[in-house]
């Protein structure tokens, strides 16, 4: 009797201290929900704008001394919303008739930038145990007991009480009021809401304004439960909510509320009982010390996999996108062979003189940042194969990255082997283990690929990394990820300059792989999916074993990518390289550069290496100025800087996914084009432009 | 009198692509005008042009004799021009009470606005037996009448509609047209692209028939019906496999 009495009692305390933390990840899945349903938005960045005003009321409310009130209007009613107006206005205005990926793809851009951006104005630095303060007086200090098992802190019963009545006044808005419903109309198609005379512009300035301060309100109630300040924390949350908000379907209000309470209840249950199992079934230990943090990727993987209504609830396009001008063509097409020839001498010219002068002049610790370059271009031609060909967006590269580091590790060190042999075993176990991933993941398709990836990535992260048969467990604890370097023969890869070599080759051996996939059978099946999925079904293309082979082989490219990283750094270093948030740093630098060429790949990696010692420390000015100071006032500029301007370049992706570089050279080509069109003919082209885009222009060349 | 739509020398395209090459349409109030052409001739283009969806590269576009060239799409719906686009042309995530909410909001104001629903399913009362169901979910037919339930209720000064009769049964098709006419009767200006020439100049009173971007022929619908014949048949050899589909409404039409 007194047992059961005992568990109930235990039972009810679980769920009630599970409420708290069920409200965090509830506000956050409502501010998803509401961003998602006006504005049409996979959210990614709602973290970084949550945690810009949660900063804002802190450097207002602690640092600068004002009183709750003005610092919570500045923080959640001034600033908030015009975060959102400004995102409003210089982003996704032109990205309404954008796919939901590209969409997805510039909110991850701007949860890297705008952190950033915010510190380096406002001079905010990371607050580090420290708990922010709550927006009641002394909310962390007084308790409420209601049911005499849990005391409830003033702070949380604030956050449920306004989670609770955020969730009523949402639903009502959408229910009763015209704007709400003129918002739903947006999201599906800004121009045909115009011809019903509506002005699509203002509702969709009103739609951010409004979800940009229910982000900074969020942010603010959240904050008192980290005793730290930082953007990643926020960024996690946000992951965590993907899964409350999924319960929901992305768009039930009330089921996201349900589902981030739910969830906190479910996390805080296990971690009652789930040690009273353990004491008899120890095989599940592994299992009860990281369930807690591993709980929401699990819910949100298996609904994606699961539940196949989640995927078909929103897939309708614009009908009027027709409007739209097409997109243009890629340059290789159009460029001339000649001109063609002299760009690859030059560039390979180039690359020679920087090889000789890296090779025999560098010194150790540039001989170390360019042989990273080199591997970490390596590594995002995986991101070239699995976004750049197939067109999908995977934000576990890290972890495949991570699965070849760790390999490497497990074979090399704890069991003998040469590396040399360990990296492509590492790179075969990270393809099998992308290939089993992708056959639940790729027919998902859409922004769900992206999502079902980052649960993945943040799984490993929190689970699978403890095992002691993937990150060594206490040995590595102990004595760390040691990774040695090999010998082949008469080379010994100890010595850095040797190194620099095999990596050189591996990255040339690679791209040579992707170069053959991308011109093949598998290159052309993966070029008619993305043009038509139904179209090249209906002549017999297997989409899913195309994109099977892409995932696996990306991964197998990432793993080998990872495992040189390893053995370059002797360590595989986990924590700095392969983190969820590194995936989506290196995913946002290919894109932005170019993710279907090679030298896109490659540019990306010598951006995450030698960007920010060439350019931000002032290297490259100091050599032209010829002087052996750093510029002074100017340098070094603040390395944050790489994170907004590679964040930011993520903006150009929904008009032009080929990236920056392909991009620029497409416009050099077509103004080649056009120069040598007009120069034997006419002396002086009076609209060289418009003759280029007439659709007779063959007629007149 | 001023025109209701004109337009005045107007080009227009997409990106590098030249549609219209120099069109010039005039739309009188009350008046019925049927564009007419085979496939990739410019209609389409002609009708976003005419409501705004697409701003002329040049040339002009009035309303009522204010120039409205190159302003926002929501200023010619404010104005009295309605657009029923071509395909799908109604909200598909919102319910069919939703979709026509929205609507008269907008045109009929919040106190008129439940006037207008019930008139709407008077008139339609297949749409008020589905009034919550999402209009994504219903049949071709039924998408097309409720769009024709909207433009009805609010009677515009200026419908285009663009081949409203593509896909449909036709007995659907004939449905469309009856609620044509009665817009037309109650004092509506129409201008209607359409493959389908029988039904378009039983209805119009003038035709204009379009041909690569240009117009080629205009006159009075009664006589437009021989001119097509020939028209089609002329440029039958430029024109792809969709001329024959052309061929067979002119044939029925004559």
């Amino acid at each position: 009797m007194t047992l059961a009495t005992g568990v109930g009692a235990d039972f009810l305390r679980a769920l009630l201290q599970g409420t708290p933390p069920g409200t965090v990840y509830a506000l956050v899945a409502l501010g998803f929900v509401l961003t998602y349903k006006t504005s049409g938005v996979f959210n990614l960045a709602f973290g970084a704008q949550a945690y810009v005003s949660a900063a804002m009321y802190y450097k207002a409310h602690t640092e600068w001394g004002w009183s709750i009130i003005p610092a919570l209007v500045l923080s959640v009613f001034v600033l908030a919303p015009a975060i959102g107006l400004t995102l409003e206005r210089l982003v996704f205005r032109y990205l309404r008739t954008g796919t939901s990926v590209a969409k997805l793809v510039v909110t991850i851009g701007i949860s890297l930038a705008l952190p950033n951006i915010f510190e380096l104005i406002t001079n905010f630095k990371g607050v580090v145990g420290r708990t922010p303060a709550g927006i009641v007086p002394n909310g962390a200090g007084v308790f409420y007991d209601p049911f005499g098992v849990y005391p409830f802190s003033r702070d949380e019963l604030t956050t449920i009480g306004v989670a609770v009545f955020a969730m009523l006044c949402l639903a009502a808005l959408f229910r009763f009021s015209a704007i709400g419903l003129q918002m739903r109309a947006v999201v599906e198609s800004p121009r045909m809401t115009e011809l019903n005379g509506i002005r699509s512009d203002r509702v969709s300035a009103v739609s951010w304004a409004l979800s940009s301060t229910f982000a900074g309100l969020a942010g603010v109630l959240i904050a008192p439960r980290f005793n730290t300040l930082a953007a990643p924390d926020f960024f996690n949350l946000v992951v965590v909510a993907i899964a409350a908000a999924i319960l929901g379907r992305l768009v039930s209000l009330p089921r996201a509320l349900a589902g981030g309470l739910g969830l906190g209840m479910v996390i805080s249950l296990l971690g009652t009982f789930l040690p009273r199992w353990v004491q008899s079934n120890p095989w599940l230990r592994p299992f009860q010390e990281n369930l807690t943090p591993a709980v929401p990727f699990v819910v949100l993987f298996g609904v994606l996999v699961l539940w196949p209504a989640i995927r078909r609830s929103r897939e309708v396009s614009d009908p009027l996108s027709g409007v739209d001008p097409p997109i243009s063509s890629l340059a290789l097409a159009t460029r001339s062979a000649r001109s063609h020839l002299i760009a690859r001498v030059v560039t390979v010219g180039a690359l020679g003189t920087v090889a000789a002068i890296v090779y025999f002049r560098a010194d150790a610790s540039w001989m170390f940042l360019v042989t990273q370059a080199v591997i970490m271009a390596t590594i995002y031609l995986s991101v070239t194969m699995i976004t750049g060909l197939a067109g999908q967006i995977s934000l576990c590269q890290g972890t495949f990255a991570a699965i070849g580091g760790f390999g490497v590790y497990q074979l090399a060190t704890l069991h003998g082997m040469s590396v040399l042999v360990a990296a492509p075993i590492a790179a075969v176990i990270a393809a099998a283990v992308g290939a089993v991933l992708s056959l639940p993941v790729l027919r998902l398709g859409g922004i769900w690929t992206a999502v079902a990836t980052l649960a993945f990535a943040f799984f490993f992260d929190a689970v699978a990394i403890k095992f002691s048969w993937v990150g060594g467990g206490n040995t590595s604890l102990m004595q760390g990820t040691r990774v040695p370097r090999p010998v082949l023969g008469p080379w010994d890869f100890a010595d850095d300059r040797a190194f620099l070599v095999l990596a050189v080759v591996v990255f040339i051996i690679v791209s040579i792989v992707v170069v053959q996939i991308r011109g093949g059978t598998i290159g052309r099946t993966l070029r008619a999916i993305r043009g038509s999925e139904v179209a090249a079904q209906s002549i017999g293309i297997s989409p899913a074993r195309a994109r099977v082979v892409a995932f696996a082989v990306s991964a197998a490219i990432a793993a080998l990518g990872g495992a040189l990283l390893s053995i370059h750094q002797k360590n595989v270093n986990y924590g700095s390289n392969f983190s969820p948030v590194s995936s989506l740093f290196w995913l946002v630098l290919v894109v932005s550069l170019g993710s279907r060429t090679i030298e896109g790949a490659a540019l990306a990696g010598a951006a995450y290496s030698i960007f920010d010692p060439l350019i931000l420390r002032g290297t490259i000015f100091g050599w032209i100025l010829r002087s052996p100071d750093r510029v002074p006032g100017i340098f070094p500029i603040s390395p944050k800087w790489r994170l907004i301007l590679f964040g930011l370049g993520t903006l150009q992706f929904a008009r032009h996914p080929e990236g920056a570089v392909e991009y620029w050279r497409s416009r050099t080509a077509r103004s080649l084009a056009a120069r040598q069109r007009s120069a034997p003919g006419t002396p002086e082209a009076p609209d060289a432009p418009n003759e280029s885009d007439a659709p007779n222009g063959a007629v007149t060349s | 009198m001023t025109a209701l739509l004109e337009l005045r020398n107007v080009s227009a395209g997409y990106g590098a692509f030249r549609a219209l090459f120099g069109v010039s349409v005039e739309v009188q109030p009350g008046e019925a005008v049927a564009i007419l052409g085979a496939n990739g001739v410019g209609k389409t283009t002609l009708a976003r042009v005419a409501t705004g969806l697409l701003a002329p590269t040049s040339g002009a576009v009035l309303v009522d004799g204010a120039d409205m060239s190159g302003t926002a799409t929501y200023r010619f719906a404010r104005a009295g021009v309605a657009h029923a686009p071509e395909g799908r042309s109604v909200f598909a995530t919102l319910s069919v009470e939703d979709n026509l909410r929205l609507s008269f909001r907008q045109s009929k104001g919040r106190a008129n606005t439940p006037a207008a629903l019930a008139k709407a399913f008077e008139l339609f009362p297949m749409l008020a037996a589905r009034r919550h169901q999402i209009a994504g979910t219903l049949s071709g037919g039924q998408q097309r009448m409720l769009a024709m339930a909207r433009v009805i209720v609010e009677e515009p000064s200026l419908l285009v509609a663009d081949e409203l009769s593509l896909g449909l049964a036709p007995i659907v098709v004939d449905e469309v047209y009856r609620s044509l006419r009665r817009l037309k009767e109650n004092g509506s200006a129409l201008l209607i692209v359409e493959q389908h020439v029988g039904h378009a100049l039983a209805l119009c009173d003038r035709a204009i028939l379009l041909d690569r971007g240009t117009v080629s022929w205009s006159g009075p619908a009664r006589e437009a019906a021989e001119r097509v014949a020939t028209h089609v048949f002329e440029n039958d050899s430029s024109s792809d496999g969709d001329g024959d589909s052309g061929d067979a409404t002119a044939a029925t039409a004559g």
